[in-house]
């Protein structure tokens, strides 16, 4: 009963916690990610994704991308996270690529010969140890692009 | 378990671990009776796969710059009189007339940096600081950013990295700050902008084999991005007429035929980059992009004046 009427004032506490943990992520964002993007002739669209994932939470992202261009996209996660999977798919669900078979490289460089709507899976894989409390941290997504050569 | 239960549980496992940070400090010490009243539940092991189904989706619409960049592409040239006077940005007091035209104001700004239109980019860039800063957005563009932008004025990658950088304050802050429908009504602003741009480049007496109308065929790709990202924050009045607006505009693509063929991958090896190769099949009357151009200059017509 306690539990139930303290709930409340915990949830608001909790929100935010959530906030200033996901302003914590643009920081870490742009000190981690942008450079795998900018420190190699890609121009950063401005987009910016990121977010506090718990072990073994799974997000999905949707983008066009354009046949003018050719991009890279860059998923990283803070180092107390176990490794950050990320499946490349199309419109028909089929994997054009996965990070897991290359060694859980953070970028995947890309160009497209018409453009297409890719769907982008991110999973938080886990260190599997039942019983311990879950790890979390920032993962953050971003693109890069160039015109094509 | 279904997906509210699931959703229900996935918070509060993630509030409990929330709460074991805050009261870490306290490890080691002997809990309380009032401590041993908050049990974790029995099945954390259930409650762990359910967190393998939990989703955060996110949906990505081309960024201004972007949208710029796909403009100057295809061959268009820059046209000043389509972007919105600057002369303007005093008129915007509500929120979303800001939020939309903070969005239209960075497309109008990248297409300036993009064809080199030095002092125009700067303009653009103090009509958009005046929005953001309209809006409460801290620290989105400074005044060091402008003076960047003055010192560069040649150098065509540290303007677009002051752009792109502009940009990303701009939806980080309002996303992390838990304003996410002004977020998303700033990037319909930058969409349908560059849309309108796009639009009103088009010669029609060259329409057949048109680059550019190739690019604004493509946006039939981010349409229903789009509705699902305002759908994310349906029920806020703003949005909600947005996506009365953007459903318009969608009922118009929706007879823009384009299919698209399996997609096969190819290693590429002298640009080290992979190459998605599929076919395409596309299909825009004239009639269809007048009536395309017609929608969506209402649109933006409606969001800047």
């Amino acid at each position: 009963m306690r539990l139930i009427k303290t709930l409340p004032v915990l949830a608001i506490l909790f929100f935010a916690i959530s906030y200033q943990a996901d302003a914590q992520c643009k920081k870490f964002a742009k000190d981690e990610c942008l450079p795998e993007l900018s420190g190699h002739g890609y121009t950063h669209d401005g987009n910016y994704h990121a977010a506090v994932l718990v072990e073994g939470e799974e997000a999905e992202l949707y983008k066009t991308f354009y046949s003018d261009m050719e991009y890279r996209v860059a998923i990283v996660g803070e180092s107390k996270l176990p490794a950050v999977e990320f499946k490349i798919m199309d419109v028909n669900k089929n994997v054009l690529y996965s990070n897991k078979d290359n060694a859980y490289a953070p970028t995947w460089d890309f160009k497209l010969q018409s453009s297409q709507q890719l769907k982008i899976v991110v999973k938080v894989s886990s260190f599997n140890k039942p019983g311990d409390t879950p790890a979390s941290g920032c993962v953050a997504i971003m693109f890069g692009f160039k015109l094509k050569k | 378990m279904d997906k509210k239960n699931r959703i229900s549980s996935v918070v509060f496992l993630v509030f409990i671990l929330a709460i074991s940070l805050i009261t870490g400090c306290k490890s080691g010490t002997k809990p309380s009776k009032e401590d041993e009243e908050v049990k974790l539940p029995d099945n954390i092991t259930e409650i762990k796969q359910d967190i393998d189904q939990a989703k955060r989706i996110f949906n990505a619409l081309p960024s201004p710059l972007e949208s710029a960049m796909l403009i100057k592409s295809a061959g268009a040239q820059f046209n000043e009189k389509l972007l919105n006077p600057v002369s303007k940005q005093n008129t915007y007091v509500t929120s979303k007339a800001m939020a939309l035209n903070l969005g239209v104001y960075t497309c109008d700004l990248s297409f300036a940096s993009l064809y080199e239109q030095t002092q125009l980019l700067i303009d653009y860039m103090n009509a958009a600081k005046k929005m953001a800063d309209g809006l409460g957005i801290l620290k989105a563009i400074e005044q060091e950013d402008i003076d960047k932008l003055e010192e560069n004025i040649n150098n065509s990658e540290v303007i677009m990295d002051v752009v792109s950088q502009t940009f990303m304050n701009s939806s980080s802050y309002l996303e992390d700050n838990g304003q996410p429908a002004t977020a998303a009504t700033g990037l319909v602003g930058g969409w349908i902008e560059g849309l309108y741009i796009s639009t009103q480049l088009v010669d029609m007496k060259e329409f057949n084999g048109n680059k550019l109308v190739g690019r604004i065929i493509d946006q039939k790709l981010s349409i229903d991005i789009l509705i699902d990202l305002l759908n994310d924050s349906k029920g806020v009045p703003s949005v909600d007429e947005l996506i009365v607006q953007v459903t318009k505009l969608k009922t118009v693509f929706d007879k823009i035929r384009l299919t698209t063929g399996n997609v096969k991958t190819e290693y590429d090896k002298t640009s080290n980059t992979t190459v998605l190769k599929s076919e395409v099949t596309t299909d825009m009357t004239p009639e269809i992009f007048l009536e395309l151009s017609k929608t969506v200059a209402e649109i933006r017509n409606s969001f800047v004046n």
